[in-house]
């Protein structure tokens, strides 16, 4: 999608940093969701590694991240094939020295992505729960931060290849993704698959002849207020990037805020419906994948659709959270406690399917001339190119970069250490003091 | 057959941007890209495949 030239008006642009600075609720809703899910001997472990992975990945976003993203026109490594140019990486100074912090679109990419930057680092915390080492992960955090999501956003975000599609090659608008499911959610969430696959299962997760074990998490409602603080952090993350990347005006934002509330109602109600029809009741800890599911799925689009594509994006989103979690937990053997692959990759690449299923996408915010919605074909090209480009070109980076990691240094915690819990291993204290710590699947 | 399931990862994704890059009618390169995919998606079996352990080895 191209960029457009005009920045946002000075009301518009103090409105965004408002939006920006909710995003950080999204963090606090996803790190709690993480704990709450995972078991109480790591609980304390859990925050203390998202506080971590968070401050790693705005510092290395900050040193290294937004030079490489860059911003639509700032300076970028440039290969001209077949006479067009495919912008493949920002070639911007380090330390934020691209232009003054004052509230110009560059600089307001450049807050949106270092706090983008460490949500998308919490996201690989869920699926590395209770046995992913506190040091490696932050060094993860640091590979994610300061390589993997800055490339691709600037690929989307930063007037690279994948946002000029559609100015070069006639695909719609370009990729879309106004909130980051791409971007933020299904980088974040390939990255959790590979860590997953790293680490290996937990420890009794799976008996011998390959049946999983349930092992629930410690506190529902610590996950269920997650979500809740998770819904106001994406309203400012998707009113965000809507505002800098898409164009939008403020009062855009209104949509944005009901298309995402929607999306997330939808994606939460028919995951309870699903596993309430399934087993008999339903399932807090799918309900809340479902949220963020929707959550995840409604980024891409949130201001090029109507309220009653939103609530289709979100009941789909539901089903495809649901079934793939199983998917992965039975068929797969990946032990996510977290579910965050279903939710984040699963989710976020729904949306971005999304957008060339539903989205109108007007002209200004294509960069285009006239006042009609953007010519429509080949907008689901774009989408499928950048979902390829996700599955294709990300997961395999993401999971070299994490083995290369795993084999200088081991990320996965001692079975000692897993036996008596991240907390006491690591810490040395836990979250719970007063509480036994249960280790039954250890005595068997 | 891991690393031959990443090789085909790559690979479908080339072929997504020789096509958007060298192919101009529209149904050609819908075509090809969704070749690419179905190419993406026969090594991520792979890469899948390759994570499973066999029965019984579990703990």
């Amino acid at each position: 999608m191209q960029i457009p030239a005009s920045g946002p008006s000075d009301a518009t642009a103090a409105l965004c940093v408002v939006f920006i600075f909710l995003l950080i609720f999204a963090g606090i809703g996803l790190a709690v969701i993480n704990t709450g899910l995972g078991r109480s001997r790591s609980a304390a472990h859990s925050m203390m590694s998202s506080l971590c992975v968070f401050a790693v990945a705005a510092l290395v976003y900050f040193l290294c991240g937004f030079a490489w993203q860059g911003f639509a026109g700032q300076p970028a490594h440039v290969l001209q094939i077949g006479g067009k140019p495919w912008s493949w990486l920002g070639a911007g100074p380090f330390l934020f020295r691209h232009a003054a912090l004052d509230g110009s679109p560059a600089s307001l990419a450049a807050l949106f992505g270092m706090l983008s930057a460490g949500l998308a680092a919490l996201i690989p915390l869920g699926s590395g729960a209770d046995r992913w080492r506190l040091g490696p992960c932050c060094v993860s955090a640091a590979l994610l931060a300061g390589w993997t999501f800055p490339l691709f956003a600037h690929w989307v975000w930063g007037g690279g290849w994948l946002a000029q599609l559609g100015v070069n090659y006639g695909l719609g608008a370009g990729f879309v993704d106004a909130g980051g499911a791409a971007t933020i959610q299904a980088v974040g969430g390939v990255t959790a698959l590979s860590i997953a696959w790293i680490l290996g299962a937990r420890r009794g997760k799976y008996t011998r002849d390959g049946m999983p074990s349930a092992i629930p998490g410690h506190n529902s409602v610590l996950v269920l207020l997650g979500c809740a603080l998770a819904l106001l952090g994406w309203w400012g993350l998707n009113s965000a990037g809507a505002i800098i990347f898409n164009g939008a005006g403020a009062g855009d934002a209104v949509l944005v805020a009901i298309n995402t509330t929607l999306c997330a109602a939808a994606s939460a109600l028919t995951a309870a419906a699903i596993t309430h029809a399934r087993f008999g009741k339903p399932d807090a800890s799918l309900t809340a994948n479902g949220w963020i599911g929707g959550l995840a799925a409604s980024s891409a689009a949130c201001v090029f659709v109507i309220p009653a594509e939103a609530v289709a994006i979100g009941v789909i989103a539901g089903a495809l959270v649901v079934f793939s979690v199983e998917w992965f937990e039975f068929r797969m053997s990946v032990d996510d406690p977290g579910g965050a692959i279903s939710a984040h990759a699963m989710g976020g690449l729904w949306g971005v399917l999304s957008v060339g299923v539903f989205a109108q996408i007007p002209a200004r915010a294509a960069g285009m001339a006239g006042e009609n919605a953007s010519n429509h074909q080949g907008q689901w090209i774009a989408q499928l190119v950048g979902i390829a480009t996700l599955i294709g070109f990300v997961l395999p980076l993401t999971y070299g970069l994490n083995w290369l990691l795993n084999r200088v240094y081991p990320q996965r915690v001692s079975t000692e250490g897993e036996r008596h819990g991240m907390d006491l291993h690591e810490l040395g204290a836990g979250a719970y003091p007063e509480f036994l710590t249960h280790n039954e699947e250890f005595t068997e | 057959m891991k690393a031959l399931g990443f090789l085909l990862l790559l690979a479908g994704w080339a072929i997504d941007l020789t096509a958007v890059a060298l192919l101009v009618d529209a149904t050609p390169r819908a075509a090809f890209v969704l070749a690419g995919i179905g190419v993406e998606i026969v090594g991520l079996v792979l890469v899948i495949r390759s994570h499973l352990f066999p029965r019984g080895e579990r703990e």
